[in-house]
């Protein structure tokens, strides 16, 4: 900031309307993102004896419960075509994406409220808030998909190519994530309704997604599938399972799925955009 | 190329009047109840913290700003930090915005003095490079070298606000906004804090500085804005502008009142009422004689019970050198009697005897505050009176004594 030469004309005024992505500070501002998502992670797992160790636990016994009780008891089956026994690893791709989903959800949700004293202090993009509280599920996401790899070896499913897209499906998780992550954030900091509705939410959402089961449960006229696919999270699932599997190639579900996030990233962007001149008034 | 570095043009902020008073978001339900009614939104409902605010400030200058609490000095530092948005008229800023509102925003307890430098650094909006390079020189500043690895939640609130102001300190934008940093801290730091702020306008950078401290004003600043009930009251050279700001400021014969408004709401439950100067035959006055006993009562209102609250007056000079701290429960006997102060109105009295003070000008601030756990309400110009040495000892010669202080002290001459 010692660099005169960036001596650049700030205009103050109050704003009117929808306001546009203000890309170049957000530029300008990157580093903040990676110190903020940095201060997540890093807090997280302060003064936890297991530390980054739970990001391991915690998708490894969900998926041991989520067998004993929808596999063994219930008799949920994975897609057909997949050896019945491989079911704990088919629920754990499922996981993989929920887990990230559900925890960028908790996270940014209350983000920034949680951080409303450097809102009322400082300016920065605020963008920076939720999409850094999203980001911090990546640490955790690397390492379940260690895991993963690890149960893959384990029971033998084959390594394809196909694998190369689960960066993509990877992506489209993110900004399924970030796009809700913004409305409800943004949300929240008016209406506090949000944070108590948060855990009730997801837990609907697990299982209006498939998590515990299979796409081809979902046994219903081509219209109500694509009703169902409405729901972001069936398309990133159905696009891991895909990768790692080879069950439920991409199709108009997944359309469906991709173009629901679109949607809601876009609105979200403007909404959070038109909201943020109040943030500091309101929080 | 103009020289101008901030020019504000009939800048305007209002408020909901609940959003400057706790409850500030809404629930849905209030929401959904106000689609209905429709009632919600009278005009009765907005105050404007500040109106019609117009100033320029020149490339290099180092401004001051002074006003009462509530008076629209922070609103106009949030505006001019992007913080919040104005309601009307604009402002035009040349150059990066650095601002000090409040030391150490951001820092996380669990995180080390080493890894908060640089949270803090990037949120102030340093380069991690720039934050790199100057690591040591930060660390130097807030003297905390051996205990850079140890989470700031360890650290001593004298360590923890080294280390705060010294990340700030070392931040170089082309502007400068500082609010209130001063307030905080041992005379030492406070003094190096000051040198640093003296360093920093002699770099030719632009600083706007808002203090309650007149004597900080006086020294680093040549001209001085007056915010008064958020409009601009005076713009005029430090001194004559401190001097404004004094005699009208605050001072009402003797008496500081404070209305609904002036209060903030984080003081609540502590509700300050009034804070007089009263004479030996217990009359509100303006001026009182140096040989006189004088007394100084704070009257206020308890919402709730407070454990461990003291009420306690502070008197400054007026160029805002403390004199003396005191507070009601200092003695041990007070101090168990009121362990926990129940909700009721109060007056809070004490005397300060004769032959104490010098004569001249003096101001009272309280302060009302339990330790280490809240400061309730802090109001460090809540009134001015004058001390008359009239007939004092040692008036046989007419001359000014030095000193803020003319006690009366024994005196023994041995002869051998």
């Amino acid at each position: 900031m010692a660099v005169r030469a960036d001596s650049t004309v700030t205009y103050i005024r109050p704003a009117r309307g929808w306001l546009a992505i203000n890309l170049r500070d957000l530029w300008l501002y990157r580093e903040l993102v990676y110190f903020l998502t940095w201060r997540d992670i890093k807090v997280r797992y302060k003064q936890a004896l297991l530390g980054i160790g739970w990001a391991i636990l915690q998708p490894l016994l969900s998926m041991v419960i989520f067998t004993v009780i929808f596999n063994r008891f219930l008799g949920v089956q994975p897609s057909p075509g997949i050896e019945p026994r491989l079911y704990p690893i088919f629920s754990f791709a499922a996981l993989l994406p929920w887990q990230f989903f559900q925890g960028a959800l908790q996270r940014s949700s209350i983000s920034l409220v949680v951080n409303a004293n450097l809102l009322t202090k400082i300016y920065f993009p605020r963008l920076i808030i939720p999409l850094s509280s999203v980001a911090a599920g990546l640490v955790d996401f690397l390492f379940s998909f260690i895991i993963l790899i690890g149960l893959m070896l384990f029971y033998r499913v084959e390594f394809t190519l196909r694998l190369l897209w689960l960066p993509a499906f990877l992506l489209l998780a993110l900004l399924a994530a970030l796009a809700v992550g913004l409305w409800l954030s943004a949300l929240n900091v008016q209406y506090r309704d949000v944070q108590h509705m948060v855990p009730f939410l997801l837990t609907a959402w697990m299982y209006a997604s498939p998590v515990v089961y299979p796409l081809e449960a979902i046994n219903v006229s081509q219209f109500w599938r694509l009703m169902y696919a409405l729901n972001p999270m069936v398309g990133v699932i159905q696009g891991f399972r895909w990768s790692l599997f080879g069950t439920n190639p991409p199709d108009m579900v997944m359309l469906v799925s991709a173009s629901v996030v679109l949607v809601l990233f876009i609105s979200g962007l403007f909404y959070f955009r038109r909201m943020e001149r109040t943030f500091a008034d309101m929080i | 190329m103009s020289d101008i570095a901030i020019r504000v043009n009939q800048m305007g902020k209002r408020y909901r009047i609940g959003q400057l008073h706790g409850q500030s978001y809404r629930t849905l339900r209030d929401s959904l109840a106000g689609m209905f009614s429709r009632k919600e939104q009278v005009n009765g409902g907005h105050i404007w913290a500040l109106r019609g605010v117009s100033f320029e400030v020149k490339q290099g200058q180092v401004l001051g700003v002074v006003g009462r609490n509530g008076a629209g000095k922070s609103t106009l530092l949030k505006l001019l930090s992007r913080v919040t948005e104005p309601t009307e008229g604009e402002a035009e800023i040349r150059g990066r915005v650095g601002s000090l509102l409040e030391v150490g925003t951001g820092f996380h307890p669990e995180l080390t003095g080493r890894e908060n430098i640089y949270l803090n650094g990037a949120i102030l909006g340093m380069k991690r490079a720039e934050i790199e390079r100057k690591f040591d020189e930060i660390v130097a500043f807030a003297e905390i070298e051996k205990f850079i690895e140890t989470p700031v939640k360890r650290y001593s609130s004298g360590m923890y606000l080294r280390l705060a102001f010294a990340v700030a300190a070392h931040l170089e934008p082309e502007i400068l906004v500082v609010d209130e940093v001063l307030a905080v801290g041992d005379a030492e730091f406070q003094r190096k804090c000051l040198g640093k702020m003296s360093d920093v306008a002699s770099e030719g950078r632009t600083v706007l500085f808002v203090s309650h401290n007149m004597s900080a004003i006086l020294r680093l600043t040549e001209e001085t804005l007056v915010i008064e009930k958020g409009r601009l009251a005076l713009r005029a050279p430090t001194a004559q502008a401190v001097d404004f700001y004094l005699s009208r400021g605050y001072s009402q014969e003797g008496q500081r009142c404070w209305d609904e408004d002036e209060v903030p709401a984080s003081a609540s439950p502590f509700r300050p009422l009034a804070l007089r100067v009263v004479n030996g035959q217990g009359k509100v006055v303006n001026t009182v004689r140096s040989i006189d006993p004088l007394t100084l009562e704070v009257e206020y209102r308890l919402g709730a019970p407070i454990p461990g609250l003291r009420v306690g007056i502070y008197l400054l000079s007026t160029r805002g050198e403390y004199i003396f701290t005191s507070f009601d429960t200092d003695e041990p006997q007070m101090y168990e009697r009121y362990a926990t102060r129940q909700p009721g109105s109060y007056i809070s009295r004490c005397t300060v005897p004769a032959n104490l003070l010098n004569e001249g000008r003096f101001v009272v601030g309280i302060n009302a505050s339990s330790y280490r756990i809240r400061r309730y309400f802090q109001d460090e110009q809540a009134l001015t009176f004058s001390v008359d040495a009239a007939g004092a000892p040692g008036m046989q010669w007419p001359e000014q004594r030095l000193g803020a202080v003319r006690p009366l002290l024994k005196w023994e001459i041995e002869a051998r």
